[in-house]
């Protein structure tokens, strides 16, 4: 473009780059070609089954899409509601962000949300600062969180840039939490737990309220992992369950897409007693109807994002609710469970399952003994399902159930498409006995096969310079 | 139901299929702790939240000549962008865990790691985190990592945006964190180089900084790789189209917001926190990492790499708890600059600077407008001083349809008169014409 101003000011040559940015010269053509043919070296959910365990990979409605881009939203500039007036310049958008922290309150039975948290690990995070705050406010001295053996590995991690030490407390026989073991555990020291419900095994926690009630009594507190709330929206609430601190993977329950991962977003919702410490700003209404950013938050725990979280993403995720309403969740819940017990049932006797219990929205597989023996793996049955035009399941998680191939549904999968993975799955469990070499050299039909793993972190090329 | 592909009466068919009813599905559940509330409104059709959102959407006021920045910019964004972007491949698919079945967004992380390491100078670059404040605090928590220490020096001249959530995310850690005070609108040299001792993990600068300067930070580099501190540069990635690059400064690791590189501004987000390091610190380094290796036929492929270090496989001894990275943003920043390609980020970073340098002529020459800093060099951002108080003024100036500028005072003391202006590539001649006789009117 050329320029309608004269260059007045030449910047003195020491403060200029001395050699121009190596960057592609392409046309517009061959860009767009290039990134095509990219975009089909990808499965997505557009174009496969894809019942990755514990990410919820539900289709992604394009009117979503299509609010997301609307100018009014895509040209708000995030400073617009410090430059005086009180919000009054991005009242729609302060809308959306208030209006869904309600939503998610009723949702999850909780007394407010953060919007700020820019994925589901960032809320973890988010959640065990307020915890952290709520501890030296109250002049606890509190040094452990509890996190089960089964937790996403986030969990953990999450706990321990906070600051405290991780103490993890096994499952038992029926891949829930052992609670002698939980008993033995908490003590004075205990700042909290973490927990997912249902957990990775996609089994609900039958003991969850003493759980709560055994955290509570040494004044700890309690985080609801979200990651797997699509097995109970609109049926259970963790509010009612006795969790203090929750959050929710928007892009998992709430159908914003996945992106390659991320963007996503991941609100933390409070009970009353917590409120005081959320972040700042957060958006609250006025007498008059309008709505404006509170920022004079003493006791909370500060900025965490720069403005109010993944704005386009949370925009998606209001738009998801306000098109199901009540009754459209409830049903996201009744067939994201149909789905997962009807591959469990139908596929228990093709594959060994460590807990055959009633699931909830996923099913934990291993593979049998006999496969084993020919020397089959996860891994290879994961293989397979991709030359047979499915992503696989999550493999080699959760850590407790070895050989795991996790299988998530979603309520979006038809019945036709189930019953199409059921019987690739029985296919290649027959094939594990009969050809098993076959599945060890699987996949043939994309674009590449089994990588070096090996090769990539010992001879690192991380960069064409 | 919305989104739902099987029929009640499937359902039904599936239930006797596998012997159980739809309430038996959630049997494992307590009654006493099924929904005590689930208020929520009916649910509406497409035609009819569009209507509604439309209506919110209009409730915005987009329409105003935005000379705001302040690390968030309005720059022209190329149709193919979008176009590209909105491939469902794409957008719809998750971490690329499995790689046959995801070639396509670990080349394009791979490619954009590249793109990030040249445009800095840098020798290796994640695949992205959240955005540019989170990316810093990142990089701080790597520093402590790497040199086992725990003081940190941040001067007030980086966004103070990232340095309140900086504050915010050490509360509980054990961390000595030291702010210095610009000096006339440039990182304090004579605070700095006296703060950094053997205690210092790492001093925090930013180019161009808040403020819109531009600044080179070889010096503090050396001073403090003397002391076996590390040097951490924030960035501005259209700058790097024109300006001196952090790794020719000596830089440890660079950070940035991507925003700037073909994304909306869409009100706070999603963004894109960039990071990138020198090869000798790259198993320091947070975030996911795509490798190029070989397949068992030899082939080219991409991989996730050197997972080892991430939380998935560590748990609690992880570099960082980040589990994603924000890989469709990364993927607009990649497309964006291959659109742009070298000469056209270098003109686009050359129009910026032409065109702020105008309305800095054109703005200060309204009698009572002073610039406020003596530094002489500055990007596509300036301060200047207002004979009142600058909030006052960019209220009167919102009425006659400017997002002028920011007001200062909200982060700096003794700033009240002070505003931060931006000049993106995207505004013209006769639009800084209009908003320099808008601000004569009102003065």
């Amino acid at each position: 473009m050329p320029s309608d101003v004269p260059t007045t000011i030449n910047i003195k040559k020491e403060l200029l780059r001395q050699k121009t940015a190596e960057l592609p010269e392409l046309s517009e053509l061959d860009a767009v070609r290039h990134f095509t043919e990219l975009s089909r070296r990808n499965f997505g959910v557009d174009t496969n089954f894809y019942p990755l365990g514990s990410c919820t990979m539900k289709y992604n409605p394009k009117v979503c899409e299509r609010i997301a881009s609307y100018p009014g939203f895509t040209h708000l500039h995030p400073l617009l509601p410090q430059l005086g007036m009180g919000g009054m310049l991005t009242q729609g958008a302060l809308q959306v962000l208030y209006e869904t922290d309600s939503l998610l309150r009723e949702i999850t039975g909780m007394a407010g949300f953060t919007m700020q948290p820019m994925a589901g690990a960032h809320g973890e995070l988010t959640g065990i600062m307020i915890m952290a705050a709520y501890h030296r406010d109250k002049g606890n001295k509190k040094t452990t969180v509890l996190v089960p053996d089964s937790a996403h590995g986030t969990n953990p991690a999450s706990a321990a840039i906070a600051g405290y030490k991780v103490v993890s407390i096994p499952s038992n026989e029926k891949g829930v939490m052992d609670i002698k073991a939980l008993k033995q555990a908490v003590n004075s020291e205990t700042a909290g737990i973490m927990l997912t419900c249902p957990n990775t095994i996609g089994l609900f926690e039958p003991d969850i309220k003493e759980i709560c009630a055994l955290i509570h009594s040494v004044d700890g507190l309690t985080y609801y992992d979200g990651a797997n709330l699509n097995a109970i929206v609109g049926k259970a609430r963790p509010g009612d369950f006795g969790f203090d601190i929750v959050h929710l993977n928007l892009h998992k329950t709430f159908a914003t897409p996945h992106g390659g991962g991320g963007p996503g977003a991941g609100p933390v919702g409070v009970k009353e007693k917590l409120l005081d410490y959320l972040p700042v700003s957060i958006v609250v209404k006025r007498n008059d109807g309008t709505y404006a950013l509170e920022y004079d938050r003493p006791k909370s725990i500060g900025y965490i994002a720069p403005f109010y979280g993944n704005f386009a993403v949370i925009l998606r995720a209001y738009v998801y609710i306000l098109m199901l309403g009540k009754e459209g969740l409830k049903r996201v819940a009744e067939n994201a469970v149909l789905n997962a017990n009807y591959i469990r049932v139908k596929l228990k006797k093709y594959y060994s399952l460590p807990y055959n219990n009633l699931c909830k929205h996923e099913c934990v597989f291993s593979v049998s003994e006999k496969m084993l023996q020919n020397g089959v793996h996860a891994i290879d049955i994961a293989k397979a399902l991709m030359d047979r035009g499915f992503h696989p399941p999550t493999v080699y998680f959760p850590a407790i159930v070895k050989e795991a191939m996790m299988i998530e549904p979603t309520e979006t999968e038809s019945k036709e498409t189930l019953d199409a993975f059921i019987e690739t799955m029985m296919e290649i469990a027959k094939q594990a006995e009969t050809e098993p070499e076959k599945l060890k050299s699987a996949p043939t039909t994309t674009p590449v096969s089994r990588p070096d793993e090996v090769a990539a972190a010992k001879n690192l090329n991380i960069a064409c310079l | 139901m919305p989104f739902i592909s099987n029929t009640p009466q499937q359902q039904q068919q599936m239930l006797g299929e596998i012997g159980l009813t739809m309430d038996g599905l959630f049997a494992d559940i307590p009654t006493e702790l099924m929904c005590k509330s689930f208020n929520l409104p009916a649910g509406l059709s497409e035609q009819q939240v569009r209507n509604c959102l439309a209506e919110l959407a209009g409730k915005n006021s987009t329409d105003l000549i935005c000379f705001l920045g302040g690390g968030f910019y309005d720059h022209f964004i190329p149709a193919a962008v979008y176009s590209i972007i909105s491939r469902s491949e794409f957008y719809t698919s998750y971490t690329p865990y499995q790689p046959e079945i995801s070639q396509g967004t670990l080349q394009a992380i791979y490619e954009y790691q590249s793109i990030i390491c040249r445009l800095t100078d840098m020798e290796a670059a994640n695949a992205s985190l959240y955005d540019g404040g989170t990316a810093m605090y990142e990089a701080m928590m790597m520093a402590l990592r790497i040199t086992g220490r725990n003081k940190v020096i941040i001067d007030d001249s980086v966004n103070p945006i990232y340095r309140v959530m900086i504050h915010s995310y050490t509360r509980n850690l054990k961390i000595e964190l030291e702010q210095t005070h610009n000096e006339d609108g440039l990182a304090n040299r004579r605070q700095i180089l006296e703060k950094i001792d053997d205690k210092t993990a790492a001093v925090i600068v930013q180019n161009p900084n808040f403020f819109g300067c531009i600044d080179d930070f070889t010096d503090i580099a050396n001073a403090a790789h003397e002391k076996g501190t590390l040097l951490i540069v924030s960035c501005y990635p259209i700058s790097l189209g024109i300006l001196k690059t952090p790794g020719s400064m000596g830089a440890d690791i660079v950070t940035g917001e991507g925003q700037s590189l073909g994304m909306p501004m869409s009100f706070g987000g999603p963004y894109l926190g960039f990071m990138a390091t020198k090869m000798k610190y790259v198993r320091k380094m947070p975030g996911r990492i795509v490798g190029e290796t070989k397949d068992r036929f030899g082939r080219r492929a991409y991989v996730l790499t050197l997972q080892a270090r991430e939380q998935h496989i560590r748990r609690d001894k992880a570099t960082s708890n980040i589990c994603s990275n924000e890989a469709l943003c990364a993927l607009t920043a990649f497309v964006y600059l291959s659109l742009l390609g070298k000469e056209g980020l270098k003109q686009t970073a050359q129009l910026c600077a032409d065109k702020a340098s105008y309305a800095y002529q054109r703005l200060t020459a309204i009698p009572g407008v002073r610039p406020h800093f003596k530094a002489k060099w500055v990007f596509n951002e300036f301060v200047f001083d207002l004979p009142k108080e600058a909030a006052d003024v960019i209220a009167k100036l919102i009425e006659k349809g400017f997002a002028a500028g920011f007001p200062l005072s909200r982060y700096y003391k003794g700033m009240e008169n002070s505003m931060l202006i931006c000049v993106t590539e995207k505004r013209t001649k006769q639009e800084i014409g209009m908003l320099a006789e808008a601000l004569e009117s009102i003065l």
